[in-house]
């Protein structure tokens, strides 16, 4: 790939992940090449699996404010040869696990979880997440407010373009 | 009451009739707006904000914050490979518009002329006009790229000629001369002693070249004015702050008449500009990515439509010929409101050479001008002598 293809492609990907709704004539618009050979860089991101999926931002409050989410954070003895991978394989492979991190600091998993109620969201935790071996703390976080996911304030209506409608 | 001469002698702008008449429509999608749909980022309001808590409400040195003028200064030698001193060669104005009412009246005694490259910003004929001095248009076309020739130049100069006066990237045309074209103004600006008063708010948005800053070119520190601001690529229209460097004298004879006519700029907004200048550039080539995409998708859907457009190199208008189609520019600008719903400029109010064109600024989200797309073709549809010219979707 050479610079030039490698920053059409990131600009492709860029643009797509701020509106996955973009059609290859827009994204062939914005790099300067034609509407099929867009959706050719597009199909191969997908084959390669750099493009994962295509989702929706959400809020949930605004439709199911019963809804629970809850970051759970999870303290685990790496194993030799496959560290952290195999108990972090064994948590995300459960599908209410939104998505799961390895980050630094305190704890060493970051799981985010979400279920129809407290009660389901516990006993996952209770009977799924703490007894996997390895694990040797788990501390639950629930989610009492959203104000920002993926890039989208949530908590404040868009704000409409205020600019006078003719200005020179 | 009788007013001055000066003033009744301006023309209303041609832009506030059609502004009055898009105030009392509903459903326009308005191509008529000259600034950025890019919001300020919020680090640069949060540093505003941040000053007012810290009390920071008082009057300015009246050349502006010494912090902003150092910023400017940064900027400019990384951007440009230009050196201007923050204390003598820069002056912090109320927006581009204030540097350039100052550098008129700074530059001009009554009677003395500047020659204005046309189609052009609204302002310029007023503002020197204002001045006491008489602007001198030279009409250029979309086949010369809306830039004037050396010859053309050379026949508007005459004895009283003091400046000519410049804006590329340009509005509303989007004209970006190339280097050649650019040395070949610099050579008369050379050759008749004039200043040149560079407006380049619009630096930033050059997609198809590297933007030249006219004071780089050979010779021509000396003898211009950089003038240069916030309001589009940092999303600040409303803060009105903007800069003028240029040799000391002239910047010290436009600071002359600001102290006592502004005193300085918004302190807000001058602690707000010192924040935008640390903006990273990458977020800023974004925003301009995103123009440059719609650019295409824009000047590739008038095209197609039947509206012939070049491809603008610079800003974010497309200035595509209607003449086609029988109208006047100010007819098609008034019927597409009335009968098409989208509110655009026509050309004329941008002065010679802006008959035959309407003005659409894509400084609009895509699905608008999509939309907009859409409703201009309709109604194109319904006119004379409209035939699409570009079979595909992307022109240039």
């Amino acid at each position: 790939m050479t610079d030039g293809e490698g920053e059409r492609t990131r600009k492709i990907l860029r643009a797509l992940e701020a509106d996955a709704r973009r059609t290859p004539a827009d994204l062939a618009a914005l790099v300067g090449i034609g509407s099929d050979e867009a959706a050719n860089i597009v199909a191969g991101l997908e084959r390669r699996g750099v493009i994962r999926a295509y989702r929706t931002v959400v809020d949930w409050d605004r439709v199911s404010p019963d809804r629970v989410v809850a970051f759970i954070d999870v303290s685990v003895t790496p194993q030799r040869d496959v560290g952290f991978d195999q108990v972090a394989a064994r948590i995300y492979r459960h599908p209410e696990v939104r998505s799961v991190h390895l980050v630094s600091g305190g704890h060493d998993l970051r799981v985010v979880v979400e279920g129809p109620t407290i009660r389901e969201i516990s006993a996952f935790v209770g009977e799924k997440l703490a007894p996997i071996d390895h694990v040797t703390a788990t501390n639950t976080h629930f989610l009492l407010k959203a104000y920002k996911e993926e890039h989208s304030i949530l908590v404040e209506e868009p704000a409409d373009d205020d600019r006078l409608a003719v200005t020179p | 009451m009788r007013l001055a001469r000066s003033v009744e002698a301006i023309p209303p702008s041609g832009i506030r009739k059609l502004f009055d008449v898009v105030a009392q429509m509903d459903d326009v999608v308005s191509l008529g707006v000259g600034e950025p749909d890019f919001g300020t980022a919020w680090r640069v309001r949060e540093a505003a904000i941040y000053g007012l808590e810290r009390g920071r409400t008082s009057y300015t040195g009246n050349s502006g914050l010494l912090e902003l003028r150092q910023a400017v200064a940064a900027h400019l030698r990384r951007r440009h490979g230009l050196g201007y001193e923050p204390e003598g060669e820069i002056l912090i104005s109320v927006g581009v518009s204030e540097a350039l009412d100052l550098a008129m009246r700074a530059l001009l005694d009554p009677g003395d002329e500047v020659i204005v490259p046309q189609p052009c910003y609204v302002a310029y004929q007023p503002c020197v006009a204002l001045a006491g001095g008489v602007p001198v248009a030279v009409g250029t076309t979309a086949a010369e790229g809306f830039v004037p020739s050396a010859e053309a130049l050379r026949a508007a100069i005459g004895p009283r000629t003091r400046a000519i006066l410049l804006n590329y990237p340009g509005n509303p045309t989007g004209a970006v001369p190339d280097e050649a074209a650019l040395r070949a103004i610099a050579a008369v600006a050379a050759e008749h002693d004039l200043v040149v008063v560079s407006d380049e708010i619009y630096d930033r948005l050059s997609y198809d070249a590297p933007h030249v800053a006219f004071a780089t070119l050979p010779g021509m520190r000396q003898r211009t004015l950089l003038l240069n601001g916030f309001s589009k690529t940092y999303g600040m229209t409303g803060w009105r702050v903007g800069y003028a460097a240029g040799p000391e004298p002239l910047i010290a004879a436009m600071t002359k008449i600001h102290q006592y006519t502004a005193l300085c700029a918004s302190r807000q907004a001058q602690e707000a500009a010192i924040e935008a200048l640390r903006v990273p550039d990458r977020d800023v080539q974004a925003m301009v990515d995103d123009y440059d995409g719609r650019r295409r998708l824009f000047v590739g859907g008038l095209n197609r439509i039947g509206l012939p457009c070049h491809l603008p190199q610079g800003a974010f208008y497309a200035f595509p010929s209607i003449a086609q189609t029988g109208l006047s520019a100010e007819a098609f600008a008034e019927r597409l409101l009335l009968e098409g719903r989208v509110a655009v400029v026509p050309g004329t109010a941008f002065g010679a050479g802006g008959e035959g064109h309407i003005r659409c600024s894509y400084a609009t989200a895509l699905p608008k001008l999509e939309e907009a797309l859409d409703r201009m073709e309709r109604f194109v549809q319904t006119l004379p002598g409209v035939v699409p010219t570009v079979a595909t979707g992307v022109a240039g």
